[in-house]
């Protein structure tokens, strides 16, 4: 049973997709209750996956899909491969649904209306792409998953208003661009290794014949503009900011902590296991230079950005960008703890991002206000929502003991080791901006006077749903923010461990 | 001038006229999707350009003097190489390799189901602002627009 484990986290939620449909429109609970039994049942196995592999203590799981061909020697068929950073990827975007899913009970009603069951297939349509995404190990299958994923999150974006729409439209463009190039690249390295298996194309390319051809750099630069594209680098951006914040509150919710953390982590597989730390860090190419650069700039400009956005959904999108920044120059260092860094921000970043925005969807579903000015006043009204959203603000900042201290600190010392003092200084530029933007808001939140918001006429949020009263937070909404907020807290604590297993995780240098 | 010199399109275009079309074809594409103010017409940029990268995994399946890769009657069904009479041995350069023009099919679902995606939001944005072109889209988005 437990050699299935892999397959099972992507077949549960597959079939929970397909029985949400036909459930349809009347049966809206009997949906919820398909998705949180799928996705939670995918959980389990998510977290059994990583005892697993704790227990064999070989470093990797791997599964051949339908059993093709183990023992003749040439690869055929498609492969699962799951090693202690994929099976904590798997692990947190699993469960980043299913607490999503819990969020988004009392909230799907006003915000989908006639479309609830579609939420919740397109919900667990979009999970079992990304876990597919981290799992497989066959660069096209890679390709297929990442399209199905974006499709499934072109339509999630679409659900909300007119500006959703547009700004899902701007999404398709961009993210096809990306896709394709990155399809463009895997061509280019079948050509020259005539395999799509990502351990044989590592063979092949371990060697350092290759290196010097033409075609390897286009397949290099091809896959990683790609991959840019898709998680937001800063001058490939454009599509992220929109789609994020003009997207339905329980979509935006779950797809900014997943998404651009997902494309991180593909970009780490390309750069550590495709090509080979060898080829990237050291054939004599300056690219890596070139991009702890680009990510400084991206860093910069990403919180320049966000200090300049008045609202709340904006200014934490413009976060991402800087956030994808960090891990991107942490893992171009050349060093393994930058590395270890990168791979750590991932889990954390998804934690902190995930609270921030339940907490601020909450928020603005309150106040009725998407401004800044929601917050005044707030610590006294919604104790509580306040609490969740200072956990992650403080973690944004890097205070300890939240994760976002320790991420910072493994990127720093990171940044050192590697001599790049310029990166180093970016992110601690990056953490006062922060400090700036979350502690603006909570003296908003501690002193601002509350005159703009009256319970009585709280403004309608648009979509037809009653107005709701500032005090009455449902138990629906809280304890996912709770349970983000003790994510947050508990990577922080557990930082050495996690460490640990992702420092046998990085292939020799 | 390089371009003038007699031999360069002998050798540089024709043999590889496939590959030229096909980044051609591409630039296309992207020029559409990146410049076009009518939502459609950027649509129609993006087929172009999922088509182009069709055709370039097409062109590396096939060689010279090859056929469509099917056995034909009483031919073994697995390529062996020693040890086997030679009448059963499958000659790998008389057929075409099938796996780019597999994964293509995958490719073609793909960016069928993007395309569609695509129109049926474009159909909601024509419902909602009552027109596709992007500045005007962007005219009644702006705070002091007629929205």
């Amino acid at each position: 049973m437990t050699e299935h484990y892999p397959v099972l986290i992507l077949l549960v939620p597959l079939f929970g997709a397909l029985i949400a449909t036909l459930l349809g429109r009347e049966r809206q609970l009997a949906c919820w209750l398909t998705a949180l039994i799928s996705l939670g049942v995918s959980s389990i196995f998510a977290i059994g996956n990583i005892c697993v592999l704790l227990a064999s203590g070989e470093g990797e799981l791997r599964y051949r899909m339908g059993g093709w061909n183990e023992n003749s020697g040439y690869e055929v068929g498609i492969e699962l491969r799951i090693d202690m950073l994929a099976a904590l990827v798997v692990a947190v975007v699993v469960s980043v649904g299913l607490i999503n899913t819990i969020f988004a009970k009392t909230r799907v009603a006003g915000e989908m209306r006639e479309k609830v069951a579609f939420f919740y297939a397109l919900n667990q349509l979009l999970i079992v792409g990304l876990c597919g995404i981290i799992m497989t190990n066959d660069a096209f299958n890679l390709y297929v998953l990442i399209e199905i994923t974006s499709l499934t999150s072109y339509a999630l974006i679409a659900m909300g208003n007119r500006r959703a729409a547009l700004s899902s439209f701007n999404y398709i463009i961009m993210g096809t661009i990306g896709a394709s190039f990155y399809l463009l690249g895997v061509g280019y390295l079948y050509i020259k290794t005539g395999s799509l298996n990502i351990d044989d194309i590592h063979t092949v390319l371990q060697s350092g014949k290759l290196w010097g051809d033409a075609s390897i750099t286009i397949a290099f630069i091809m896959i990683m503009i790609g991959l840019w594209i898709k998680m937001a680098l800063f001058p490939l951006h454009g599509w992220l900011p929109n789609a994020y914040s003009y997207a339905p509150g329980v979509v935006g919710s779950f797809m900014a902590p997943l998404m651009t953390k997902v494309m991180v982590y593909v970009m780490l597989r390309v750069m550590l296991w495709l090509f080979g730390g060898a080829y990237i860090y050291t054939s004599g190419l300056v690219w890596g230079e070139l991009v702890v650069w680009m990510s400084i700039i991206a860093i910069v400009a990403g919180s320049f950005l966000a200090l300049a956005r008045t609202d709340i959904k904006k200014m934490l999108t413009y976060l991402i960008v800087a956030e994808v920044g960090y891990m991107v120059g942490g893992a171009w260092l050349a060093d393994g703890a930058g590395l270890v860094g990168s791979m750590y921000h991932i889990l954390s970043d998804a934690a902190m991002t995930f609270c921030l925005f339940l907490a601020a969807s909450i928020v603005i579903l309150r106040t009725g206000d998407h401004r800044l000015t929601a917050f005044n006043g707030l610590f006294a009204r919604m104790p509580l929502t306040m609490i969740g959203f200072t956990i992650g603000g403080l973690s944004m900042i890097g205070l300890p003991p939240t994760c976002g201290f320790f991420s910072k600190w493994y990127l720093i010392s990171g940044g050192i080791a590697a001599g790049h003092w310029s990166y180093v200084a970016a992110l601690l530029f990056s953490s006062l901006v922060n400090a700036v933007i979350f502690f603006r808001i909570f003296e908003r939140a501690y002193f601002g006077n509350i005159k703009g918001v009256v319970d009585e006429q709280l403004p309608d949020d648009g979509d037809g749903a009653p107005p709701l009263t500032l005090e009455r937070v449902p138990l629906s909404m809280l304890i996912p923010l709770f349970l983000a907020g003790i994510s947050v807290l508990l990577v922080g604590f557990y930082n050495q461990t996690l460490v640990s297993w992702l420092m046998d995780v990085i292939p020799p240098l | 001038m390089e371009f003038l010199a007699a031999g360069f399109i002998e050798d540089n275009i024709v043999p590889k006229f496939n590959y030229w079309i096909y980044v051609i074809l591409m630039m296309i594409g992207l020029y559409a999707m990146i410049t076009k103010n009518n939502l459609i017409k950027k649509l129609i940029g993006m087929a172009v350009f999922q088509t182009a990268i069709i055709l370039f995994y097409v062109s590396i399946g096939v060689k010279a003097e090859s056929g469509i890769p099917i056995l034909g009657h009483g031919q073994h069904h697995e390529i062996v190489d020693e040890g086997r009479p030679s009448s059963e041995v499958i000659a790998k350069e008389k057929f075409a390799n099938p796996l780019p023009h597999v994964l293509m099919l995958t490719a073609i679902v793909v960016g069928v189901s993007t395309l569609g995606l695509a129109l049926a939001i474009s159909q909601r944005i024509y419902i909602s602002f009552d027109t596709l072109e992007e500045d005007e889209i962007l005219d009644q988005l702006r705070p002091g627009g007629h929205d």
